[in-house]
């Protein structure tokens, strides 16, 4: 798996491939899903190392190394389900989306710093757990296929909506924007 | 006389109480990202013993912030209950897990 720095799914998933999304929904298959799910997890890795070396806020550092023990966790499970299924994660339009809007997105973050970077990366992840948990609920577990698959989903997702209200938690916490620092 | 009647009322009072006596173990597992059971009721000394059978760690972090407890995924973790009330808990790492510990004296 290639690195996958921050993004906003949601703007992946909201934009043209939401739509495009929606209407891939009945093509998707299992290791297409499976593909994106590993791929946003990578995803909000990618997000939580980069506030570990960006920001110097306890709270936010907190938050940052929870997310990569979770999604790695998560990603473990599937990487095993995959492997035991005897099935290849398939790369697709929507996966490859993810990964490019996250560059976007990286890019944006990294030029932020102090305050700034923590409100704007705190306020990306409950923008990311929103956008993943709605892909999950409405697409992902509905169209997947096999049962052990869709029960990990269904963890993962109460897992990721544990994150959202940590997230919201977190953005309540810091101090309001004043704008961007370079 | 008068101490006499105060003790016997106490241990009227012990025999009389439905619970469990202080000092007993009281399990509640962490299981698809919840606590179950969500409310227990135990008594002062006693000590409730969280199960996590998640593959994530969690805490057990009462809301006064008066105890906590992170256990990790296949892991127990333990905490005496040492003052009477009622405490609303949640996992920190997952705010949606909440919970209810009522200690009775």
């Amino acid at each position: 798996m290639s690195k996958l720095p921050v993004t906003l799914l949601g703007a992946c998933l909201c934009l043209a491939p939401y739509g495009a999304m929606a209407q891939q929904a009945a093509k998707l298959t299992d290791p297409q899903i499976a593909h994106i799910a590993y791929t946003a997890g990578q995803i909000d890795i990618q997000a939580a190392e980069l506030a570990l070396k960006q920001s110097k806020n306890k709270e936010v550092k907190a938050f940052a190394n929870d997310m990569v023990r979770d999604h790695k966790a998560v990603n473990e499970k599937a990487l095993a389900l995959v492997k035991k299924l005897n099935v290849k994660p398939e790369d697709n339009d929507t996966s490859r989306q993810l990964t490019q809007q996250a560059g976007a997105k990286r890019k944006e973050l990294s030029t932020l710093k102090g305050a700034a970077f923590d409100k704007a990366y705190a306020q990306n992840e409950v923008a990311f757990h929103q956008q993943v948990n709605s892909a999950l609920q409405n697409t992902l577990i509905p169209n997947a296929s096999n049962g052990e698959l869709k029960d990990l989903l269904s963890t993962g997702l109460k897992i990721f909506q544990g994150h959202e209200q940590h997230a919201e938690h977190l953005v309540q916490s810091l101090p309001a924007r004043t704008g961007a620092v370079h | 006389m008068c101490r006499l009647i105060i003790l016997a009322a106490v241990a009227l009072g012990m025999l009389a109480s439905p619970a469990s006596p202080a000092g007993t173990i009281r399990p509640i597992l962490m299981k698809d990202i919840a606590f179950a059971p969500k409310q227990v009721t135990v008594h002062v000394g006693d000590t409730l013993e969280w199960a996590n059978q998640d593959i994530v760690a969690h805490t057990a972090t009462a809301k006064d912030k008066s105890w906590e407890v992170n256990v990790l995924p296949g892991k127990n973790g333990r905490v005496v209950m040492k003052a009477a009330g009622t405490f609303d808990y949640i996992c920190r790492y997952h705010p949606n897990m909440t919970g209810e510990i009522i200690i009775e004296p």
